[in-house]
C-alpha cells in the first residue's frame, strides 16, 4: 500500500469525532502551557503520563501531539508581548517581535508567527509523511555499530553544544548516564546501583527524573528569582492581519526557516534552540532590511517561528522510524509509547498503522486547529499571563507530585524526585544544563546495549565500531567535534 | 485544562481506594501494564466474571521488574497466609530467580493452575546459507563465537531453548555467543541486519516477518507442528529432542487456607473449560496449557530443575 491511502486511512482515524476532541484538548493545552513561560511540552506530557493510561494509544498520541506543536504556536505570543520566551524555542522570536509589539505593530508579529508557524508545520508534517516510511527501512540495515555511532555523536553534541562550557556539559551527560545505569541490567539479568533496594531494581523511571529536573528544580529555580513586579505586557495594536508588504517580507523566511528547521529537528542534540538561531542569523544576513534588525525586523519573527514548527515535526522522525529520541519531548513521547507496551520503530509502521499514520494525519488536522485557535483568539490566551506567579507555580508543584506519586504509587519515587529536584535547582543556579542528563539517561542505556551488541557479535574486537562506513564516518565527526576547539585553540596559542 | 484532570485522578484513585475495601480478591501481577502476564490476569478475571464462576470485585495490583521477582517479592510480604490472594507468573520467573540470586521459592506458594503457553520459533536470515535445523546446528558446531544468536533476555526461555538446542546438538553450552535482545522486534531486526545467524522468539512475534520474507523459520519448540505454522518443522522431527515453552500460570499466597485454595484451583479448572476463556485463546493467540493444582507443583519443581541446570550448564549461574 502507498503512503498516501495509508496517510488517507490515517486521517479515517483522526477524523473519529473523539480523535478530533483530543487533537483539540491537546491544541489548547499546548497553546496554554506554550504561552505559560517554565512549562514546557515535555513536562506536560510528563504529567499527563498517569493519566491518560485510561485513553487508547491513539488518542493518547494525537492529544500529545497537539501539545507538542501547539507549544510552538503558543510560546511566540508570550515572546512578542512580554520579550520572555514561554518556550525555548522562541528565544529568538523575543527579540524583533517584542520591538515590533511595542511600535505598536504586534499584531503583524503575532499574524506572521502564527502562519509562519502553520506554513512551516504543515510542510515539515508533509516530509515526515513521505520520510518516514523510508527511514523506517533503514532500521533493517543499521547495524548495532551504527546505532553506538549515532549516540555517542549525540552525546558529543549536546555535551558540547549546550551549556555554558563542556566541562558542565559533560558532567551533566555522565549523571544522566549513571542514572540510566541503575536497576537490573538487561543483558546479564544483574543489579547495578540499587544498594539492595528492592524499588530500585526496576531502574529510575523517565517521568520522574524528566519532572523532577523541569518542574521542582525549574520552579524552584524561577521562584528563587522571582520578584513580585511583572513583567511590562506590551498591548496588542495594530491591523489584526498582515499587510501585503509583511506577506512579501514573510513567506521567505517561512520557507528557510523550514527548510532548516525539519532536519535539524531530526539531528540528537539539537532540540529547537539551535535552529531558530540559525535561522534568525541567517534572515538577518539576508534581509534586505538590515537596519531594521534589532527594532522589529518581520523577518526576524517569521523565520525562527517556522524554525521551531518545523523542528517538532523533525523530531518524529527518528523517534517514529528508529525509536532514537533527540529531544526531552521526544524521550517523554517515548516513555508514553513504552508505557503502553508499543516500541517506536520500524514495526509500529507494520503492526499498528492505524496509530501511526492516525497521529501523522493528526498533526495536519491539529496545524490548522490551532491556526484558528491562535490567530483569532490570540486575546484570550493572553489572559493566562494574568495568573500570579505564585499560586501557578505552587500549582505545578502539586500536580508534579501527583504525577510522580500516579506513576507506580511509590514512596521511593517520590523521595528520588526530591533528591532530584534539588540537584537540578543546584545545576540551573550553577549552570550547568539540564538537557544532556535526559539524553544520557535516556540514550546511556540505548548506547551500552548497542556497544556490548556489537563487541559480542564482533567476538571482542574493538575495531567492529567502525566497521561500517556510517559508523566510521559518525565516530570521526564525534571525534573532530571533541577534539577540534582544542586543536584550534592550541594552534591560535603558538601562533 | 489541568483541574479537570486532576479531579480525573482523584476521582480514580478514590475508585481504586474503594475497589480495594470491597474487593474480595487481590491479584499480583508482577509486571507492567501492557505485557503478558497483565493480559493474563484481567483477561482470566474478565473471562471468569463473563462465565458467571467468579463475580466479585478484583483488586490488580501491578508491580514489575526483573521477570516478575519484584512482584512475587511484594506479594509474600504482604499475603503470605491470606485466603484470596494470587499472583500471575510464568516460565521467565523460574529462570529469573536463578539469575537474580532472589531470596524467592517458587515451591513456597501454592499452585493453582497452569494455564497458556506460547512455543518459540528459531529463525535465520531470508539470505542466510542455512536452510535446516541440522544446517544451522552444524554451523554453530564449527564456530560458537562466530554465530550470534539472540533471543530475550539471558536466562529466560528463548536463551534456555537455545542451550537445549546446543546440548542435543554436542555443543558445549558455555561456548555459545548467546545477545540478549529488548524485545521480539529488535531480534528480528539484528536477524535481518545480519548481527545475528540465528534468534528464537514467540511464533506470534516471527510468522509475520516470515510471510513479509524477511526470515525464514527453521523449526518450533512444540512436540507437533503447529496449525497455523504448518511448514514448519518441530526441533525432534530435525533431530534435536528439544520441547520448551514460554508458559504462563497462577499461584496462590504461601499459607493460604485450604479450603479457600481449593476454591480457587476449582474456579481455574472451570474458567479453563469455559466457552468465554476459549474466545480469549482464540483473540490473544495464545496455546491452552491447563494444569491444576498438585500436578502443576510437579512441574514447576520439574521446570526450576531443568532450567536451574541448563543456566549452570550456560555458565550464567553457580
Amino acid at each position: 500500500m502507498g503512503t498516501f491511502e495509508l496517510l488517507l486511512q490515517g486521517f479515517g482515524v483522526a477524523l473519529q469525532p473523539t480523535n478530533l476532541m483530543w487533537a483539540l484538548v491537546g491544541s489548547v493545552l499546548g497553546t496554554a502551557i506554550g504561552i505559560l513561560p517554565g512549562i514546557g511540552p515535555a513536562l506536560t506530557i510528563a504529567l499527563l503520563l498517569p493519566v491518560t493510561t485510561a485513553l487508547a494509544p491513539t488518542s493518547a498520541f494525537i492529544m500529545f501531539a497537539g501539545i507538542l506543536y501547539g507549544a510552538m504556536y503558543g510560546g511566540s505570543t508570550t515572546s512578542i508581548l512580554l520579550n520572555t520566551p514561554g518556550e525555548a524555542g522562541s528565544m529568538m522570536t523575543a527579540l524583533e517581535g517584542n520591538k515590533m509589539a511595542r511600535a505598536g505593530r504586534g499584531a503583524a508579529a503575532l499574524a506572521t508567527a502564527a502562519i509562519g508557524s502553520f506554513v512551516a508545520g504543515t510542510i515539515a508534517t508533509l516530509c515526515l509523511t513521505f520520510a518516514a516510511p523510508a527511514v523506517a527501512e533503514l532500521a533493517f540495515y543499521f547495524k548495532p555499530t551504527d546505532y553506538f555511532a549515532i549516540t555517542a555523536l549525540a552525546f558529543c553534541s549536546v555535551a558540547v553544544v549546550m551549556g555554558t562550557s563542556r566541562t558542565r556539559g559533560f558532567i551533566s551527560l555522565f549523571l544522566g548516564i549513571a542514572i540510566g545505569v541503575i536497576g537490573i541490567d538487561t543483558m546479564t539479568g544483574q543489579a547495578r546501583l540499587t544498594f539492595g533496594n528492592m524499588q530500585l531494581l526496576r531502574g529510575i523511571a523517565l517521568t520522574v527524573v524528566l519532572v523532577s529536573l523541569f518542574a521542582v528544580g525549574e520552579i524552584l529555580y524561577v521562584a528563587s528569582r522571582y520578584r513580585s513586579t511583572p513583567g511590562v505586557m506590551a498591548p496588542i495594536k495594530g491591523q489584526l492581519w498582515m499587510t501585503r508588504q509583511d506577506f512579501a517580507r514573510s513567506w521567505k523566511p517561512w520557507l528557510r526557516g523550514t527548510a532548516i528547521g525539519f532536519p535539524m529537528g531530526a539531528l540528537p542534540g539539537s532540540g529547537s534552540e539551535i535552529p531558530t538561531m540559525l535561522s534568525y542569523t541567517l534572515e538577518r544576513k539576508l534581509t534586505r532590511y538590515p537596519e531594521e534588525f534589532g527594532k522589529g525586523a518581520i523577518e526576524g519573527v517569521a523565520g525562527p517561528e517556522a524554525a521551531n514548527n518545523a523542528a517538532a515535526a523533525g523530531i518524529l522522525v527518528p523517534l517514529l522510524t528508529l525509536g532514537l529520541p533527540t529531544s526531552a519531548t521526544a524521550a517523554v513521547l517515548l516513555a508514553a509509547f513504552q508505557n503502553y507496551g508499543l516500541q517506536p520503530g520500524p514495526f509500529l509502521f507494520t503492526s499498528n498503522p492505524a496509530l501511526i499514520w492516525g497521529l501523522i494525519a493528526s498533526l495536519y488536522v491539529g496545524n490548522v486547529m490551532l491556526l484558528v485557535l491562535n490567530l483569532p483568539l490570540v486575546g484570550i490566551w493572553v489572559q493566562l499571563l494574568r495568573i500570579p506567579r505564585p499560586q501557578l507555580y505552587a500549582g505545578i508543584l502539586v500536580f508534579a507530585m501527583i504525577g510522580v506519586w500516579g506513576l507506580a504509587g511509590s514512596w521511593v519515587d517520590l523521595t528520588i524526585m526530591l533528591v532530584v529536584g534539588l540537584a537540578g535547582y543546584v545545576m540551573r543556579v550553577y549552570d550547568f544544563p539540564i538537557a544532556p542528563v535526559l539524553i544520557g539517561l535516556i540514550l546511556g542505556p540505548m548506547a551500552e546495549t548497542q556497544l556490548r551488541t556489537a563487541l559480542a557479535a564482533g567476538q571482542g574486537n574493538p575495531m567492529v565500531l567502525v566497521s561500517t562506513p556510517l559508523s566510521a564516518i559518525l565516530i570521526t565527526l564525534a571525534v573532530l567535534l571533541l577534539a577540534l576547539p582544542i586543536f584550534l585553540k592550541r594552534l591560535r596559542a603558538h601562533a | 485544562m489541568y483541574f479537570s484532570k486532576t479531579l480525573a485522578v482523584l476521582a480514580m484513585t478514590a475508585a481504586l481506594g474503594t475497589g480495594a475495601a470491597v474487593a474480595q480478591v487481590n491479584v499480583m501481577l508482577p509486571a507492567n501494564p501492557g505485557g503478558g502476564w497483565d493480559s493474563l490476569g484481567r483477561q482470566a478475571f474478565q473471562a471468569m466474571n463473563d462465565a458467571g464462576i467468579y463475580t466479585g470485585g478484583v483488586n490488580f495490583t501491578n508491580t514489575g521488574g526483573a521477570g516478575g521477582t519484584v512482584g512475587l517479592a511484594e506479594f509474600l510480604g504482604t499475603a503470605s497466609g491470606q485466603p484470596d490472594s494470587l499472583a500471575v507468573f510464568g516460565a521467565i520467573t523460574v529462570g529469573a530467580i536463578a539469575l537474580n540470586n532472589s531470596p524467592i521459592n517458587l515451591a513456597e506458594f501454592r499452585p493453582v493452575a497452569r494455564m497458556t503457553a506460547e512455543y518459540l520459533v528459531i529463525a535465520v536470515a531470508a539470505d542466510s546459507p542455512y536452510n535446516t535445523l541440522a544446517d544451522l546446528v552444524a554451523g554453530i558446531k564449527a564456530d560458537p563465537g562466530a554465530a550470534a544468536l539472540g533471543g530475550g533476555s539471558a536466562g529466560g526461555v528463548d536463551h534456555i531453548s537455545l542451550a537445549l538446542l546446543a546440548q542435543a546438538g554436542d555443543i558445549p553450552v558455555a561456548d555459545l555467543n548467546y545477545i540478549p535482545q529488548t524485545s521480539g522486534a529488535e531480534t528480528v531486526t539484528a536477524i535481518v541486519n545480519g548481527t545475528l545467524v540465528a534468534g528464537v522468539s514467540g511464533t506470534s512475534e516471527f510468522a509475520q516477518f516470515a510471510e513479509q520474507g524477511r526470515i525464514k523459520l527453521l523449526a518450533v519448540t512444540s512436540a507437533e507442528r503447529r496449525p497455523n505454522l504448518p511448514d514448519v518443522p518441530t526441533f525432534k522431527e530435525a533431530g534435536y529432542d528439544v520441547e520448551i515453552a514460554n508458559w504462563r500460570g497462577i499461584l496462590a499466597a504461601p499459607g493460604a487456607p485450604d479450603d479457600n485454595y481449593a476454591m480457587w484451583v476449582d474456579n481455574f479448572t472451570k474458567l479453563s473449560q469455559s466457552d468465554a476463556w476459549k474466545a480469549v485463546l482464540e483473540a490473544q493467540g495464545w496455546e491452552d496449557y491447563f494444569l491444576p493444582g498438585g500436578e502443576f507443583g510437579a512441574f514447576i519443581a520439574e521446570e526450576t530443575e531443568r532450567q536451574g541446570q541448563i543456566l549452570k550448564d550456560a555458565g550464567l549461574v553457580n
